[in-house]
């Protein structure tokens, strides 16, 4: 309906402010001889409550648009801003209250921490909101609930599976009830049973209104988002182009 | 984030690596116990060398036989037989030395007491009655020896606490004790010097009239002279009167050639204490080198447990940890690990300070001053090499230390 944007791909059944805004995004690496181009312009805008999901080839840029988009990494150019914000204009103390409270972050890796148990590492980000310990644990302890590991809290990441400690780190996205989940390959490390367990999750959460961003490599798993978006080249690519 | 979440996941922190928290509290501690035992020692040992030579009076001029050609404290008495009691009536005389209060010449030898079926072997002092007062003692019971005793040469003796004790003389007043099978009357006992765990044990010793020894030992020959001068300030002047005096009696012309040694008793504690200082130096130097092989160790395990945990940091940051929490985490780590090292290696020197004594007859000093002072550089070589790589991967940008091998 509306006249298209700049933005790749705008969903026009949104209204009001993006959620997140990428202008022209670029990320250069200059480690060896020539400098790599990670992102050449990424442009994009992500609504409050979309559940969208990111194909492309390996090595195109996708977990490096993830790691700004999550204000892991900041970009080499370009404008991203986040609930009408300018990320690069945060310091260190502001980006780590956007990555508490606005992010919650799945990787392909887990990264859990091994000395603590299932709950302890649901609960971190609590922690550094300044939750209280005895709210710390209901919520940890309910967000494991949800994930369907209530019976596992006071496991060690090394006495559960991949595809459980995989849930203890959707647990540990959910508990400070993020504006997005962001979410790298999630199902990348697990077989197609605990893969349909995580995608299930992500359905429950979407439904929920949270907005989520999906990494993945597989055509199948990306279907189950309500937007998917393709991404080549450090850039995402026109769905004609891409459908073409 | 509170200080008490802080201090808890630090103390977390350092129960999930137990070995390596080990480790570093070993490093310091043992740095640190090294350098309160080794400076103690040192110490040690200058006050007990002062503590002996002050118990051997106040304002005191030692004369030995023989020359001493380098100034230094002699080993050993001088072999020339040149001092004899005359020289020593000689030198009490006010015209002659007015700066001279007191003088009592010494005969000494080895002799084995026998009190009963007990013996005891210990140093037999011949002096005169002014020999108490010289010396600085006072009698504990009992009476010290006259000058009528000396006139006749009297067996009387007066024992030192530890040599009656010896002897198993519980009222040694008037009892009877064999010196090289004479009998003596044991006129009275000294009071202690409070040297008696030291090795210059100044309570093991008996002292009979020098007319009585004389005869014993048959020569007039003495084998040295203590003189104590009026006052501090009159300590040279007296050195010099008893020296010219000496010198005249001896009838030597060239001072370099006497036949005497006058030594200052401030000249025996300073070259005692230069040695000592010297061996103290020495120590610390060793505790130095100890505590900085200890830091070393310390900084190792800090810098690779801090590497190790670098993706750990990167995923606190992406949790929300701002830099200054992880920060303050890992100077909480750093600093419980270097003070429960510090105050283990305090505790263990103070404790061995106490029982390695009981072990070699040196004693141990504790200095404060050491103490603190290693404690102090352990815990900020603990917390300097944990708290920095820390406080670096702290600013790196989440994604970087998550990557980080
Ligand atoms: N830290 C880095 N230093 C240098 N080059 C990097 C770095 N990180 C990524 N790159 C490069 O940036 C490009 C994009 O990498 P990215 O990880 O974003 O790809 P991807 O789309 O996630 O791939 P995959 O599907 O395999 O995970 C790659 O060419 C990669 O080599
Ligand atoms: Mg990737």
């Amino acid at each position: 309906m509306g006249a298209p944007g700049p933005a790749a791909n705008s969903s026009s059944s949104h209204t009001g402010r993006p959620l997140v805004e990428f202008q022209n995004v670029w990320k250069t690496y200059v480690t060896g001889a020539e400098p790599v181009h990670a992102l050449r312009g990424v442009s994009i805008n992500i609504y409050r409550g979309e559940y969208i999901s990111i194909v492309g080839p390996s090595g195109s840029g996708k977990s490096t648009f993830m790691h700004i988009l999550g204000c892991l990494d900041t970009p080499t150019s370009g404008r991203y801003l986040l609930a009408g914000t300018d990320v690069s204009k945060m310091d260190e103390e502001q980006l780590a209250e956007v990555r508490n409270r606005r992010i919650g972050f799945v990787f392909q890796q887990f990264h859990l921490l091994p000395s603590l148990t299932a709950w302890r590492n649901v609960e971190l980000p609590l922690v550094y909101a300044g939750v209280g310990r005895h709210a710390r644990k209901v919520r940890a302890l309910s967000a494991l609930e949800q994930v369907g590991l209530g019976n596992r809290a006071d496991h060690h990441p090394n006495q559960l599976s991949g595809g459980q400690q995989q849930r203890v780190a959707v647990a540990r996205a959910l508990v400070t009830e993020p504006d997005v989940v962001l979410a790298d390959e999630p199902t990348g490390n697990l077989d197609s049973r605990a893969s349909a367990d995580v995608l299930a999750m992500f359905a429950d959460m979407h439904k929920a209104g949270r907005t989520i961003v999906l990494i993945t490599h597989e055509n199948d798993v990306a279907a189950a988002a309500e937007r998917v978006t393709r991404f080549r080249d450090g850039r995402f690519i026109e769905p004609e182009q891409a459908a073409a | 984030m509170s200080f008490f979440e802080t201090l808890r996941s630090g103390l977390e922190a350092i129960a999930t690596h137990r070995l390596r928290s080990g480790l570093t509290v070993l490093g310091i501690l043992i740095g640190i116990a090294a350098v309160i035992l080794t400076v103690g020692l040192g110490e040690g040992a200058t006050a007990s060398v002062n503590s002996a030579i002050n118990a051997l009076g106040t304002n005191l001029l030692i004369v030995t036989p023989g020359s001493s050609t380098t100034g230094l404290v002699r080993g050993g008495f001088g072999s020339a037989d040149t001092l004899t009691y005359a020289n020593a009536k000689a030198l009490a005389n006010k015209k002659d030395c007015p700066d001279i209060a007191g003088v009592a010449p010494q005969v000494q030898a080895f002799a084995t007491l026998v009190a009963g079926n007990n013996n005891w072997t210990t140093t037999v002092y011949g002096s005169t009655p002014q020999w108490l007062s010289v010396r600085g003692r006072t009698m504990a019971e009992g009476s010290w020896f006259t000058s009528a005793d000396m006139a006749h040469a009297a067996n009387v003796v007066v024992l030192g606490q530890t040599t009656a004790v010896e002897l198993g003389l519980f009222n040694p007043v008037g009892q009877t004790v064999n010196i090289d099978n004479v009998p003596f009357t044991v006129e009275g006992v000294l009071a202690s010097s409070g040297t008696s765990s030291s090795a210059q044990n100044q309570d093991d010793l008996a002292v009979v009239p020098l007319t009585t020894a004389e005869e014993v030992t048959g020569t007039a020959n003495v084998s040295n002279i203590y003189l104590q001068a009026t006052s501090q300030g009159t300590l040279n002047a007296a050195d010099e009167e008893a020296t010219n005096l000496l010198l005249q009696l001896h009838g030597i012309t060239n001072p370099t050639e006497a036949d005497f040694t006058i030594t200052t008793q401030s000249s025996l504690v300073s070259t005692a204490t230069s040695v000592d200082k010297t061996l103290t130096v020495l120590l610390a130097g060793i505790a130095a080198i100890s505590l900085l092989v200890g830091g070393i160790g310390v900084m190792n395990i800090m810098l690779v447990s801090v590497t190790e945990r670098i993706r750990e940091i990167g995923l606190r940051k992406a949790l929300g940890a701002t830099p200054g929490v992880i920060r303050r985490q890992f100077l909480i780590e750093a600093s419980v690990l270097g003070l429960a090292g510090g105050l283990a290696g305090a505790a263990l020197g103070i404790i061995g300070a106490e029982v390695i004594p009981h072990f070699i007859s040196n004693k141990i000093a504790i200095s404060g001053f050491a103490t603190a002072g290693a404690v102090v550089v352990a815990v900020a070589i603990g917390i300097v090499f944990g708290v920095y790589p820390a406080s670096r991967a702290a600013r790196l940008a989440p994604i970087e230390a998550l990557r980080s091998e």
